[in-house]
């Protein structure tokens, strides 16, 4: 795919930048509230790490675009602009969250965003991509849907049957595998036949995007802009992204003492250093900006927690409603 | 209003090229829906006629039937889904489940799940153990999902009718034995039968008899026998194994006083069992016998013909379980 690649000016870098260091600021303090036993669930599945590809990705849509995730979807929310504050409580299982309290880490959405939500079944999104990819055919309008996925999505029979469906329905859908290396606990070339995932497009007759670097943000974004405007004039393509995630799969899971020289080597080229490199190397004294950007989003982070402590937890009739749609015939 | 004489599967499709001409959201996907003409033929003509857009075929991919179902419902289109045989919805059972059902729950309203998954059940023609489920119980044991079984053709016309106007995800099973039987069927296009609303089939004093589908015909057959000796049965259809509508049923029991839950479905954590329990926990003061149930026997069903019909309910059985609550 030959396409000019347009240049990112500053502000976008920033606004990125600013977006990057928000997540990791919204994953660390998911993270210790976690441990402080004021996150009570028993999933949070943090984001950290894999920064620059939601953020990338995502800036490569339009508003009217759609978003759609699996159950590590924190940062696809931020990425999009939900509200930290509603997020915030929506961990802590507030009547304020973004799902009412009823959702939790895993099940965040926006419709006001397009963001149509994290998933926690694995692969169970993805037919729900296409389908909602299916509607903006269906009324001809230009819409493409960008579905995340993990590398572990792409074994299971979802990924087959969903991906089958939008190449033999032409459906508008970026599907984006986040390829953190591991399913869990288990290396993707334990568990693929084809360890280069982006390759299972062929199988299925449609646009192989090939690999990005996930951990930059600029190069995510220019094969992302690619992708999501080859779906909307054509069809499904399928983009994989190498990226890593930092913390356990689920913050219960065991820290994996037995990868420390392995995440070292990725911290080393953790999304945030490498934006900051970006910006440093192509404008000058942008260091002070960056500074103050830190410590914007830690004050924006301080008022989520503060505004979701103060939430008010759900009621009686929070818990009975919204089960059947009561109000409406179509 | 004027009626038709239709077997089961034109009323339903009546029903769907009915809706299809009222609302332009409402789609049908599916696997053979199209140019197959649909398996059970309940979509015969529609691709002519409606265009590929509408009438889609899709590849065997259960899953991705119920799962894009869903993505579209809540995108604001109206899909009715077709599982060729609910044996094959155990496969769209996560999306179904996990998906339609508690989507609009889970993210607190904010997006609705107007979808009906059409399936065709029941048992019959030596089938086999994996293709003669009966399984709606299952299904229906989970908020967020209506389930729907009709006994007659009009029945399935308003019922259909319903489902695909209703914003809530509807699992629509259809009665395999009943597709080609004929009955009388309203023409009013807006002739729906609420969602939720059972029906009283016959009136009697002396047992209530509780069932659903198939079950209705066997009850209805037994009754009239029955009638031959004296015996009086109310036969209540559910026609929704959710929502359940107890009251009629509670009603009609605090009259009897006895009740035989007839259906087609096996006997554990069954239809019988929960209207059993919501019997004596509603009109415990009422009872004058056990809740006798007449279900499938509790075990797969076989291929041999004799031993096939051996396991399953049919009218001489329903007539026993009458006179056993005497």
């Amino acid at each position: 795919m030959a396409t000019q690649k347009v240049k990112v000016d500053k502000a976008r870098l920033l606004d990125w930048y600013r977006q990057i260091v928000l997540i990791r600021e919204f994953e660390d303090r998911c993270d210790e509230l976690y441990r402080e036993k004021k996150i009570t669930g028993v999933y949070l599945h943090l984001y950290s790490g894999h920064e620059a590809t939601g953020v990338g990705a995502v800036a490569a849509l339009q508003e009217h675009d759609h978003v759609i995730t699996a159950y590590r979807d924190h940062g696809i929310a931020l990425a999009r602009g939900v509200d930290p504050n509603p997020l915030m409580a929506e961990m802590m299982g507030k009547r304020t969250g973004v799902s009412g309290g009823k959702g939790g880490s895993m099940h965040l959405a926006s419709r006001e965003h397009n963001f149509w939500g994290g998933y926690a079944i694995v692969g169970g999104h993805l037919p729900l991509a296409a389908g909602i990819a299916l509607e903006s055919r269906y009324n001809n309008k230009d819409a493409v849907v960008l579905c995340f996925l993990g590398d572990g999505a792409t074994n299971n029979g979802y990924f087959h049957e969903a991906v089958n469906l939008s190449a033999v329905w032409d459906l508008p859908v970026v599907w984006l595998i986040e390829n953190n290396l591991y399913g869990m606990g288990t290396p993707v070339e334990v568990a693929s036949g084809q360890p280069e995932l982006h390759k299972r497009a062929i199988a299925y007759g449609i646009k192989d995007a090939g690999r990005v670097d996930g951990q930059n943000v600029v190069e995510v974004y220019e094969a992302a802009s690619e992708a999501v405007e080859y779906a909307r004039k054509n069809g499904p393509v399928l983009l994989e992204a190498i990226t890593f995630r930092y913390k356990g799969h689920g913050v219960s899971d065991r820290a994996y003492s037995e990868r420390v020289e392995e995440l070292a080597q990725w911290q080393a080229r953790d999304p945030i250093i490498v934006t900051r490199e970006i910006l440093t190397g192509r404008f000058k004294n942008v260091e002070a900006e960056l500074d103050k950007i830190d410590a914007e989003v830690k004050t924006i982070i301080d008022r989520a927690v503060e505004y979701a402590e103060n939430s008010p937890a759900p009621t009686y009739e929070d818990l009975i409603r919204n089960v059947y749609v009561e109000d409406a015939n179509g | 209003m004027a009626e038709k004489n239709l077997p089961m599967r034109e009323a339903l499709r009546a029903a769907l090229h009915e809706e299809m001409v009222r609302d332009e959201r409402v789609f049908v996907m599916g696997e053979e829906v199209g140019a197959w003409q649909g398996t059970h033929r309940v979509t015969r003509g529609f691709l002519e006629e409606f265009g590929p857009k509408r009438v889609r075929d899709t590849p065997i991919s259960e899953m991705a039937i119920a799962g894009a179902a869903v993505g579209a419902a809540m995108a604001g289109l109206r899909p009715v889904a077709e599982i060729m045989t609910i044996n094959f919805a155990f496969l769209a059972f996560d999306a179904l489940i996990n998906h339609a059902a508690k989507i609009h729950y889970m993210f607190n309203g904010q997006f609705r799940v107007p979808m009906v998954l059409r399936a065709a059940t029941g048992w019959g023609n030596q089938a086999t153990a994996t293709h003669s489920h009966t399984p709606e119980p299952v299904f229906a044991h989970f908020p967020g999902l209506y389930v729907a079984m009709p006994s007659t053709p009009a029945d399935a016309k308003g019922m259909l009718k319903a489902a695909i106007r209703d914003d809530n995800p509807v699992l629509f099973s259809e009665v395999i034995a009943l597709y080609p039987k004929p009955g009388p069927v309203p023409d009013d296009p807006d002739f729906l039968i609420p969602i939720g609303k059972s029906d009283i089939k016959r009136e009697g004093d002396d047992v209530t008899i509780v069932t659903i589908g198939r079950g209705v015909e066997w009850s209805l057959q037994a009754a009239e026998s029955l009638a031959k000796e004296g015996i009086e049965c109310e036969v209540i259809d559910l026609r929704w194994l959710r929502p359940l509508d107890m009251e009629p049923v509670i009603e009609s029991f605090k009259k009897t006083n006895r009740c035989v839950v007839v259906e087609e479905c096996l006997p554990h954590f069954s239809l019988g069992s929960e209207i059993a329990a919501q019997i004596q926990e509603k009109a415990f003061d009422y009872m004058d016998a056990p809740v006798k149930r007449v279900s499938a026997m509790d075990v797969p069903l076989p291929y041999a013909r004799d031993i096939e019909l051996m396991a399953l309910p049919d009218t001489q059985k329903v007539i026993n379980a009458v006179k056993e609550v005497l």
